[in-house]
């Protein structure tokens, strides 16, 4: 696999007569690589991806997908392989599934006979010939996914792709996305569905008013932004009290009012902290550690702010 | 090109799949053919060809009519696509602006050509066929200009409409726009030309400016082309006492409304790969 990336973004900034959308973001994604934009509404997700998809020229900054800038002609030749998931997209209620299909494909120059296989990986097959009318919400999504995966692009680029969909069917979408990056795609995906992003996404690219404020691994984030885990610990009342006793000065009593305790831990002491309480040899009902989701990770670095919940 | 054709295709799809080219067909259908047998009641046995009232009666059918389904057909052509999300998808495929314009005006233009062509075809025919003149001595001449010139007429409002469309940002404006140029066209023009001959009591203005005022108009144009064509037409519209050199040349008039077809048109496309999405 190369290692020229597929998308590198230099100092891109975009200017709206004079409010900044997005300000100077670096950014590179390799092939076979799966980056994750996350933000607020407004944190120049969308501006930022119409730009990789030259719809929006940048007021400044180097953008290069493919290997070519998305505003020089020659790109017009690239955009057969890229696909695209626009967030909100109403197809014509009075065409089946095919025929949207196929007229797209037909602009991507992609077999027409691909189609049936498209069909039956977003689970559609059966529906494909229904008007898009009768489909629910969640057909119609899938249907546009399976738009973007027309002629096996190599640079998928998803806005949402699990809005509207089922458990089901958004395990179905993470596991496209992984056969695309088995074939050497790169995929770019703008999601608000924090939590379920967590384990499958290579690496996490958050927006905050313009700004990247981080662009990592979400385990190198959590431990960057110095966010503590939370062990959670339940027992009867008289066991509670023990408890208080032990952690007096390191945690208030306050925490081991009720039956159930919750214990903020720095990330490198959680070890630590676990093998102290079974040494303790107490009799605890249930012990539940927690790490900070992609969601808390996410706040902490939209408020600018890290390490705000620490040991103590 | 086949990109245009696979944009043509799917316009035109559309509109027989939304009922769209049914629906203004019956509709051109029926106010023809009631145009035109009203149109053909009073003239009796009179010398003159009976499909030449129907030309004359329809032609000023078309002015009113052709416009503004051209223009409810074009307003939503850009504008809509972008409310629903769907012209950004478009764009990210290999499709360049200027075929998306071109493909769609096209799809357009032949579901608008149809419409036209089978309301007034109907009309004509059954003008033709119930009539005491004999079939082949009907003048399909000044009826086939009809047909050229309404398809024409067709095209410039699609063609302004495009422009619209790709220059507004809601569907809304883009509406109040379209109406406001059926009006302009179609209605205000002229009342403002003739204001201004009715202020003009001494005739400082003179015949070749009055003219070429009117004829810039395309809805006027139009209206020339038929009503001239023959000494049937002419005569029915009152247009028989123009003498000669007020005439203007058929070719004159065809490019008046080609150039109203050709500039909206390569102004829809400049204004298009302007936009920001």
């Amino acid at each position: 696999m190369t290692t020229e990336p597929n998308i590198k973004l230099t100092g891109v900034a975009k200017i709206y007569g004079t409010t900044p959308a997005v300000k100077a973001v670096d950014l590179a994604v390799a092939p076979g690589e799966c980056l994750a934009l996350v933000g607020h509404n407004g944190a120049g997700k969308s501006t930022l991806i119409k730009m990789v998809l030259g719809l929006v020229q940048p007021s400044s900054g180097e953008i290069s997908v493919m290997g070519l800038d998305p505003q020089a002609p020659g790109f017009h030749a690239l955009r057969k392989d890229i696909g695209f998931l626009p967030e909100q997209v109403l197809f014509q209620n009075n065409m089946t599934g095919r025929e949207t299909l196929s007229f797209y494909a037909r602009l991507k120059g992609a077999p027409l006979d691909s189609l049936d296989d498209l069909f039956h990986k977003v689970d559609l097959f059966a529906a494909a010939d229904q008007r898009i009318s009768t489909y629910s919400k969640g057909m119609r999504q899938r249907l546009g996914l399976a738009q973007a995966l027309i002629g096996s692009p190599k640079l998928l680029i998803l806005d949402e792709p699990t809005s509207g969909l089922d458990p089901v069917s958004r395990q179905n979408v993470y596991g496209i996305i992984n056969a695309a990056k088995r074939d050497g795609a790169t995929v770019l995906i703008s999601s608000h569905a924090l939590t379920e992003l967590d384990a499958r996404i290579d690496r996490v690219a958050i927006l905050s008013r313009g700004d990247l404020v981080a662009l990592g691994r979400i385990a190198d984030l959590r431990r960057n932004i110095g966010l503590a885990s939370d062990v959670t610990l339940r027992a009867a009342p008289d066991v509670m009290a023990k408890l208080a006793q032990h952690f007096d000065g390191v945690y208030s009593p306050d925490h081991f009012i009720n039956g159930t305790a919750i214990l903020p831990c720095a990330p490198d002491q959680k070890v630590d902290f676990l093998r102290e309480l079974v040494d303790l040899n107490l009799e605890l009902s249930d012990i539940v550690v927690h790490d900070p989701s992609l969601e808390e990770v996410f706040m902490a670095y939209s408020r600018g702010a890290g390490g705000e919940k620490s040991h103590g | 090109m086949d990109k245009i054709w696979t944009l043509l295709a799917k316009e035109a799809r559309d509109g027989f799949r939304n009922r769209w080219v049914v629906m203004i067909t019956l509709v051109m259908t029926g106010l023809a053919l009631t145009l035109s047998l009203l149109g053909s009641a009073p003239t009796g046995s009179t010398s003159v060809n009976p499909l030449a009232v129907t030309v004359v009666s329809l032609s000023s059918l078309s002015i009113f009519f052709i416009p503004l389904i051209a223009l409810l057909l074009a307003y939503d052509s850009v504008v809509g696509e972008a409310e629903r999300g769907t012209l950004t998808l478009l764009l990210v495929h290999p499709v360049r602006r200027t075929q998306v314009i071109i493909g769609k005006f096209l799809g357009h233009g032949f579901l608008l050509s149809v419409a036209i062509l089978i309301g007034y075809g109907v009309a004509g025919l059954t003008i033709a066929l119930t009539n005491e003149t004999g079939f082949a001595e009907q003048q399909w001449g000044s009826f086939s200009r009809l047909l050229l010139s309404s398809v024409l007429l067709g095209a410039v409002f699609l063609a302004i409409g495009y422009m619209i469309s790709a220059w507004v940002r809601e569907r809304g404006m883009a509406a109040a726009l379209a109406i406001g140029v059926w009006l302009l066209f179609v209605l205000l023009y002229d009342m403002g030309l003739l204001a201004l001959l009715a202020a003009d009591g001494d005739g400082a203005l003179s015949g070749g400016l009055v003219k070429g005022l009117m004829l810039v108009n395309p809805t006027d144009s139009y209206r020339m082309f038929n009503l001239t064509g023959s000494q049937d037409t002419a005569l029915l519209s009152g247009m028989a006492g123009l003498s000669a050199d007020h005439r203007v040349a058929d070719s004159s008039l065809l490019l008046i409304m080609g150039l109203w077809v050709v500039v909206p048109l390569t102004t829809a496309c400049a204004i298009f790969n302007r936009r920001q999405l």
